[in-house]
């Protein structure tokens, strides 16, 4: 059995110098739920963005520093291996109207269904399902651009659990949300038996729903453990700009 | 992600740099009028022209690759000078027959086409160096300076303000479709969907950019207005034009006139 993230010192530069990624590794087993935290600036968004290739995908001339790789449910992060990592990845931007790009919800859910070549009964159900787990049928011949924030936030979510991903990443999911909204949105992931590693601010969330948690500062991991024990530690939290919950 | 490069100011240490804005602006347009205005098949006067160019591009520290590779983006508008080769009439050249019409192209025609490219060439060079040699924000401030309209000022700021929100935003849109591209493990299927979906999509992804930009602009408006907006920019006084840029702007225009009545002279 493979790990579904598997990282090794890791480091990544953006093209202007700015270092974002210094030696970073992370192990993630299947079903585990990890939430990611750190001040703004901290390379969390960066990191994600390798999950999937993203940055790797713009820099293939970066020089691989020694032992650095980056493996995604048991496959090598390389341009041949994108295509199955994106399907096996649901990533969802901090920003919805990112994400969504259609004109309809049922457009933009189907998206990766039809870029993956399914049939369209295969698509109807795969639409029907991932509106289903977000309680979002009634929405699908909606027009995206009038959802609400909370709205657009479960659909973004739809969008990526239509390819049945092994691993699910989010960006931030519940800032900005009200805290109705907000409950809804963590009684959602918790729900959701996948992988999942959420960048967050949100502490609370982190302290109910995600059994592990990673500290980022600075562009480095400085702290990974059990949720409880990390947020016990007042120091560690104060040092890195975090507040006590 | 942020994108810099279309912002074409390349901050440099050199004379051409440290000149005032508005010597600079004046200069550039009084250097693209003497050029559109110089007769036809004026060839001396356009090397002339183009040894100006070098040397400030050379001066500027930019160097000539940079601005010679920048310039290359006019060549599709000199297309639009094509015709020229063909109404022009004079001595003939050779003859396209088209159907039942024939194309007689003429040695007229052919100079006038040449001048037209190389003017449009040289006057490229002239803003290229002027917008990477001028912080856009003091090159604002010199439209301004020299009347050009304050609304129109304005519209210029705000533009060039929201181009890189916008290409961020078309930028980020872009990204979260690349990583739901994925393929699926099943054999035999065919990826990335009919060229027709493909295009459908990305018809969707520029109606989407377009409502958020035609939004963010209401939003943008409102929050000028809440801050006390009327309808008119206004801004600091701006530093006098010193005699030392007085010199440069009267020795630059006196140039430019002298070649133009050069021209005008021999060629005219």
């Amino acid at each position: 059995m493979h790990h579904s993230i598997e990282i090794d010192h890791l480091s990544f530069s953006y093209p202007d110098g700015h270092s974002a990624l210094q030696d970073v590794s992370l192990h993630i087993e299947p079903g585990e739920k990890v939430a990611l935290v750190g001040p703004n600036g901290a390379g969390k968004s960066t990191l994600i963005l390798h999950l999937n290739g993203i940055l790797l995908a713009n820099l293939p001339q970066k020089k691989a520093s020694g032992d650095s790789r980056v493996t995604v449910c048991g496959l090598p992060m390389e341009p041949k291996n994108l295509g199955r990592i994106r399907a096996a990845v649901g990533l969802v931007f901090q920003n919805p109207d990112d994400q969504l790009f259609s004109p309809t919800v049922f457009e933009d859910v189907a998206f990766s269904p039809l870029y993956q070549g399914l049939s369209p009964a295969e698509v109807e159900v795969r639409v029907k399902a991932a509106l289903a787990s977000v309680r979002m049928e009634a929405y699908a011949k909606r027009i995206s651009h009038h959802l609400s924030m909370g709205e657009k936030k479960r659909i973004a979510i739809a969008t990526v659990l239509s390819m049945q991903p092994e691993v699910l990443v989010l960006d931030e999911p519940t800032a900005g949300l009200d805290p109705r909204t907000r409950r809804a949105l963590i009684n959602l992931l918790r729900e959701l038996p996948m992988t999942m590693l959420v960048s967050t601010h949100d502490l609370a969330m982190v302290r109910e729903a995600f059994p592990r948690m990673v500290i980022m500062d600075e562009g480095r991991i400085v702290a990974d453990g059990p949720t409880q024990e990390l947020l016990a530690n007042d120091a560690l939290l104060e040092t890195h700009g975090l507040e006590k919950v | 992600m942020h994108i810099h490069f279309l912002d074409p100011y390349r901050p440099l240490l050199s004379p051409i740099h440290s000149q005032d804005a508005r010597a600079k602006f004046v200069l550039t347009v009084a250097f693209i009028l003497t050029a559109s205005l110089t007769p036809f098949a004026a060839w001396p006067v356009y090397i002339l022209f183009f040894s100006v160019l070098l040397s400030v591009e050379i001066i500027s520290g930019l160097g000539v690759g940079y601005v010679l590779k920048r310039a290359s983006l006019a060549l599709p508008f000199v297309l639009s000078a094509l015709p020229v080769l063909f109404t022009v009439h004079g001595q003939t050249l050779f003859a396209i027959p088209v159907g039942s019409w024939v194309l007689t192209a003429s040695v007229e025609g052919l100079e006038r086409f040449i001048s037209i490219a190389l003017k449009s060439w040289l006057s490229v060079q002239a803003a290229i160096i002027l917008s990477a040699c001028t912080p856009f924000p003091e090159l604002l401030q010199a439209m301004r300076a020299v009347g050009i309209p304050r609304l129109l000022v304005g519209m210029f700021g705000l533009m060039w303000r929201y181009l890189f929100v916008l290409v961020d935003e078309a930028l980020r849109m872009m990204r979260a479709r690349a990583a739901r591209s994925g393929e699926n493990t099943g054999a035999g299927r065919k990826v990335g969907g009919s060229v027709a979906w493909r295009a459908r999509v990305t018809g969707g992804m520029a109606g989407s950019l377009f409502l958020r930009g035609f939004e963010r602009s209401d939003r943008i408006y409102v929050a000028m207005l809440s801050r006390g907006y009327d309808g008119e920019v206004r801004s600091l006084p701006l530093p006098p034009f010193t005699g030392r840029s007085w010199l440069t702007l009267a020795a630059g225009l006196t140039f430019l006139g002298l070649l133009l009545l050069f021209g005008i002279f021999f060629w005219g």
